[in-house]
């Protein structure tokens, strides 16, 4: 297991330094400078700018300079926030943006899984149908129609939560929370209706139930298991998703996380900024990947022999 | 490696369950979600303390005087700093700031300014003349790239000190006589060179902290943070969370103090407008930096005392890039402007007191009318469309419209489109770019008709022709005309009396609106909410606040007014 | 994910109709799979037939007008520019459609293509392609776009391809989980032994044993492409106004939600309609491929 993991953070290397690569051509070749404005812009001032931030030199040699300052971990100035580094900007993002994430996780894990589990129990009945049928609302209910929607009833018309803000006001975390979470838990629930369906079908589950154990005994202590294989697969490229989407929640609700940054700088064209971000997700995105990854085959016995065996 | 599975099910009956668990347990989360929270109103709790809350639209870029160029940079900064002379918050007349008094030479060239000597940072070190001697010298530094360096050229010597003719600093027309009196020279009478002492790009800056965190010319150093960041205005800045929120508190040094009301002002980075307006539904702030159009007629049936609709010192026009063939002769651009319904434009579509634009210099500005060259008038528009030879619009290429992104310029674009269309059958068609490509497409002159704004940075018709010059970073429209740049930029200077200037503008508009190389569409409108409690709160043409003004009634009396639709 | 397949090793006598012959007769069985299907059909021919059959012109604007609530000669309402609903939609419903189903096939195809090649061979051409996914994956996606805009300027065939380009990636992670599953188990070395060839091993049992959760994520990913269409229009990409497509005019509704909800509602539900109609003739789908369930 531990070869496993080494070999794919092994792995990550490479992919990391292409995506750098990638994105650094991308941005610098996209039109309009960091420092073009409305307001026309005398060419001896952008040339002070470039200087100052060593876009005057070959965009070659500013890619090899960018590639150093990276290993040493440091990802340069912002363009756009005058006197702030990149990595002070993510330092102060990453603590929200990690909070909104984990919380959208917990409830679509805990509403997913739930609604899943439910459902596979009565399978073509009410029972299945009706919180099927709510995870297809969710699915096709994007988060810039959920997230008004929220506000508007739970906010302004019952006034009941805040709608706006991040830890500032009791409450302000629930909206942005659930809208976030709301699609996945609906992907969840798809998932682990799926995979509690084939488990329960199994040979083992048959003989547990003809040795008289308790429903719910059978459930927690062997179906699940087994039956949660799939969406601890997925909780993996879902983090990413929850982290990568959570820029239009945090636009609705005036939350000052990661997303909010990374479209900014994409706007701004403050390409630290936006390259940093990218090799920060991109990091995260691997990590997360292993991770969820490593817990499958933990799960799943089968899959542990066939990394023994291969490696 | 691997991956995550979809729902592979299968229809395996499974035995009969006991389900309730799995109810008992969605129940409870559903309660710990739902059951809490209460929402605490900043308005109510800011009225009791004094601290107002403050849309301000996006997170600023940078509070350094010297290198800041937008809105909401401004609301912060004049917060924190202030010039010599303050504006009057209605009438926009010059009152005293940091100069207690001034005096103007004969000829409008020489002013002699008198600083309080209570005047003082927010360190305690005294502000005295030279601080502004030493800030406008740093404001004309190239590596700066002071955006707004323009501001000062008025000076003598200025424009030529920054473009690097003088070596001297000592040759540029600012002197500090003594501590307290300051002496500006300039190269002509410059009738509205007091106002540009209220923009912040000639705040003085304090050199000994500027100093401490880097080189004067030094973009990006730390002096703009709280704790490190020393002004002279009516607050100081206490707090600064990027994209959460900026807090000013009340500077007990200000040289006013006594009169300043507020204890605190929260800035906060209201993006979207629709969230805003919900929040200030919500009570969360007291002002708000913006409406969506389609809300102001519900705040207007119900008559609201919220809602603040005022004229704004703006123009929204679409540029016209002659280079373009079949936009290159006068006639098409003429046929183009009288074809737009401008009433329908702003009573349907941004209905927030627009009001309709034929000429580029809003009305009224210092008592300048522009002229009115044409109407609303689609016969005559066929006519000049016919006499450039697309009879009925046939053969008249398609046109394309750009717009930067946003929802308000394409509900314009697609009012215009359609208008154009059925008026003077002729096909157009949309390009939205984001906002940086819009940049890029337009100053390269690649495009045919463009969508613009201008605001003024003060209240003079000159602001708003010399856009047009030759050679200006802002025209980007190819139109050149020797006349037009004589008159704005040898004749008017020298005028004798207001009127005759006036006159010598007149004179100018009437080219640019018979070329038009621009079509003006509508004058702006300031569109705020603004809750009953904010008091001294004046509405003016450059939609400037005065802080130092402003007070929060007492929370019970706000309460009789609770204004929550 | 290994376990549904077992089953499969008694299909091997069999000679039955086609697998196609016998997924339509049981598809014919499920009611909700047939009243998905015929919504869908209804759709697709309402769209085709639109420019004969829609009440107004979907571009004349009635300023006076506005938005007005539904009423007798205005079904769905008009806009703020004071343009007919009922056509705007079914007009939205051409664009929405087409581009949800193009870019659906592009991703399908190239994310089929890419997982089963890295699932068929694994080792290191699989370790190769999986993390070229994983680069894609990490791409600042808006500076892509915004690139691609200024490229190859505007173009509805660049919208198809963008998204398809962003769509494929799971897809193929899917795929390839699949296959990897499949290629090592027992009966697809039985049928190996028994000298059936690749290509029938593939036809007979790779393919149907993928096609379910392939089907699936399809029915998932039609709906999410027209949502994509309407942020990638919004964006400068894609079409543009007076065109309209349903993910666009329910981005429009938002905006009004509380004044004007007809702007919202009507799109949503025309959205949510098809992606209702698709889930449950995916699932049919799904039930009537199942190797398995021709047993029952």
């Amino acid at each position: 297991m531990i070869k496993f993991a080494l070999g794919r953070l092994l792995q990550a290397i490479p992919v990391l330094l292409v995506v750098i690569t990638a994105t650094f051509f991308l941005v610098h070749s996209a039109p309009g400078g960091p420092f073009s404005a409305d307001k026309a812009v005398p060419p001896e001032v952008i040339k002070a700018l470039e200087a100052q931030y060593n876009l005057d030199q070959p965009v070659w040699q500013q890619y090899f300079n960018y590639l150093g300052d990276v290993v040493k971990g440091d990802f340069g100035p912002s363009f756009k926030y005058s006197g702030r580094t990149v990595n002070e900007l993510i330092a102060a993002g990453l603590p929200t943006t990690a909070e909104l994430a984990f919380y959208a996780m917990l409830i679509a894990v805990g509403i997913g899984v739930l609604a899943g589990v439910t459902a596979s129990l009565r399978p073509n009945t009410m029972q299945d149908y009706v919180p099927m049928t709510a995870a297809m609302i969710g699915i096709c209910m994007p988060s810039f129609l959920l997230g008004p929607l929220l506000v508007l009833v739970f906010g302004i018309y019952l006034d009941w939560l805040p709608i706006s803000g991040w830890g500032d006001i009791p409450g302000d975390k629930i909206l942005p929370s659930i809208t976030l979470g709301t699609g996945y838990a609906a992907y969840i629930a798809r998932l682990s209706r799926g995979g509690m369906l084939e488990v329960l079908s199994q040979d083992y589950i048959r003989t547990a139930r003809a040795k008289g154990l308790s429903e719910p005994l059978i459930i927690i202590k062997h179906a699940l298991r087994g039956g949660l294989i799939p969406v601890v697969a997925f909780l993996g490229p879902a983090f990413a998703g929850l982290l990568g989407g959570s820029f239009v929640v945090e636009t609705i609700f005036q939350i000052p996380g990661l997303g909010r940054f990374y479209v900014q700088a994409a706007f701004n064209r403050d390409y630290t900024l936006i390259l940093g971000m990218t090799v920060f997700f991109s990091t995260l995105i691997i990590v997360f990947n292993l991770l969820s990854d490593m817990l499958a085959i933990w799960l799943n016995p089968k899959l542990r022999q066939e990394i023994r065996g291969t490696k | 490696m691997k991956t995550f599975d979809s729902p592979s099910c299968s229809k395996t009956t499974s035995g009969n369950i006991h389900s309730g668990f799995s109810y008992g347990l969605l129940t409870l989360i559903l309660l710990l979600l739902v059951g809490c929270g209460t929402s605490e109103n900043n308005v109510s709790n800011g009225n009791r303390d004094s601290i107002l809350h403050w849309g301000n639209g996006t997170e600023p870029q940078s509070l350094d005087p010297h290198i800041a160029t937008g809105v909401p940079e401004h609301h912060i900064i004049t917060s924190v700093m202030e010039g010599l002379v303050l504006k009057d918050r209605k009438t926009l007349g010059p009152i005293p700031g940091i100069a207690e008094s001034w005096t103007i030479s004969d000829d409008g060239t020489v002013y002699t300014f008198k600083l309080r000597k209570n005047a003082k940072w927010s360190n305690g070190d005294p502000h005295i003349a030279q601080d502004y001697v030493w800030s406008w010298w740093r404001a004309m530094q190239p590596g700066l790239g002071n955006l707004y360096v323009y501001m000062l050229f008025p000076i003598k010597n200025a424009q030529k000190y920054y473009e690097g003719e003088i070596k001297d600093f000592a040759d540029v027309g600012i002197k500090a006589l003594d501590n307290h009196t300051l002496q500006v020279t300039l190269t002509n009478a410059t009738p509205y060179f007091l106002q540009l002492l209220d923009h912040y790009s000639t705040f003085p800056v304090h050199q000994a902290t500027i100093e401490k965190f880097g080189t004067a010319d030094q973009r990006g150093t730390r002096w703009t943070y709280e704790g490190n960041l020393v002004g002279n205005g009516a607050f100081r800045l206490a707090d600064w969370k990027i994209n959460r929120r900026i807090v000013v508190e009340k500077n007990p040094l200000y040289w006013d103090a006594t009169n300043v009301r507020l204890n605190k002002i929260i800035f906060y980075p209201t993006e979207n407008v629709t969230t805003e307006e919900r929040m200030f539904r919500a009570g969360q702030l007291h002002v708000s930096n913006d409406i969506p159009a389609d809300k102001i007629s519900v705040y207007k049936e119900k008559r609201d005392p919220s809602l603040r609709l005022a004229p704004y010192l703006g123009v929204y026009f679409y540029r016209v890039n002659i280079n373009q063939p079949h936009l290159a002769d006068k006639r098409v651009r003429q046929a183009l402007a009288m074809s737009i319904d401008r009433d329908q434009l702003t009573k349907n579509i941004v209905k927030a007191g627009e009001t309709p634009a034929y000429a580029i210099t809003p009305p009224g500005t210092i008592g300048y009318q522009p002229p009115r060259q044409f109407n609303f008038d689609p016969e005559a528009a066929r006519q000049l469309l016919a006499d450039a030879g697309y009879l009925n619009g046939e053969g008249f290429p398609t046109t394309e419209i750009l717009y930067n992104t946003n929802e308000a310029h394409r509900k314009i674009a697609v009012a215009i489109q359609q208008m154009w269309k059925e008026h003077l059958n002729i096909d157009i068609q949309l390009l939205n770019q984001e906002w940086k490509v819009y940049l890029a497409s337009e100053s390269a002159g690649q495009y045919q008709i463009s969508r613009a704004g201008w605001i003024g940075d003060y209240v003079d018709p000159n602001n708003f022709l010399d856009l047009f010059l030759c050679d200006g970073g802002n025209n980007r429209t190819g139109w050149c005309n020797e006349e037009f740049d004589r008159l704005i930029l040898e004749v008017a200077p020298k005028a004798k009396t207001h009127e005759e200037r006036l006159a010598i503008f007149t004179q100018a508009e009437n080219i640019l609106l018979d070329e038009m190389p621009m079509l003006p569409i509508y004058i702006y409108a300031s569109k705020r909410l603004i809750h009953p409690s904010v008091k001294n709160y004046d509405s003016n043409l450059l939609d400037q606040p005065s802080y130092r003004d402003i007070y929060l009634e007492s929370p019970i009396e706000a309460a009789e007014k609770d204004t929550n639709l | 994910m290994a376990e549904p397949v077992k089953d499969m090793t008694k299909e091997f006598e069999e000679h039955g109709s086609s697998l196609w012959k016998d997924a339509w007769i049981k598809l014919r069985k499920n009611h909700m799979a047939l009243f998905g299907l015929s919504v869908l059909v209804i759709l697709i021919f309402s769209s085709l037939l639109t420019p004969w059959i829609a009440p107004y012109s979907y571009e004349a604007q009635n300023l006076d007008l506005g938005a007005t609530a539904p009423s007798m000669a205005h079904w769905l309402g008009t806009d703020i520019f004071g343009r007919d609903m009922l056509t705007r939609i079914m007009y939205g419903g051409r664009v929405s459609l087409m581009v949800g189903f193009i870019a659906t096939a592009v991703a399908l195809v190239i994310g089929i293509l890419w997982g089963a090649t890295a699932g068929f061979f694994g080792g290191r051409i699989d370790a190769l392609m999986m993390r070229i996914v994983d680069i894609l994956y990490a791409l600042p996606f808006m500076i892509f776009i915004v690139l691609l805009m200024v490229v190859f300027g505007r173009n509805i065939l660049l919208l198809f391809l963008a998204i398809g380009a962003v769509e494929w990636l799971t897809m193929a992670r899917i795929v390839r989980g699949q296959v990897m599953a499949l290629r090592n188990l027992e009966f697809v070395e039985a049928a190996n032994s028994l000298g059936l060839s690749q290509w029938t091993i593939i036809r007979r049992h790779i393919i149907p044993n993928t096609l379910g959760p392939v089907i699936v994520y399809t029915t998932l990913t039609i709906p999410s492409v027209m949502l994509l269409e309407a942020f990638l229009s919004f964006l400068g990409l894609g079409i543009q106004p007076p065109e309209s497509s349903w993910g666009l005019l329910i981005n429009y509704g938002v905006e009004t939600m509380e004044e004007y909800p007809w702007l919202l509602m009507f799109p949503g539900i025309a959205l949510s309609l098809t992606l209702f109609a698709l889930n449950f003739l995916g699932d049919g789908l799904r039930d009537a491929l199942d190797p398995r369930t021709s047993k029952d």
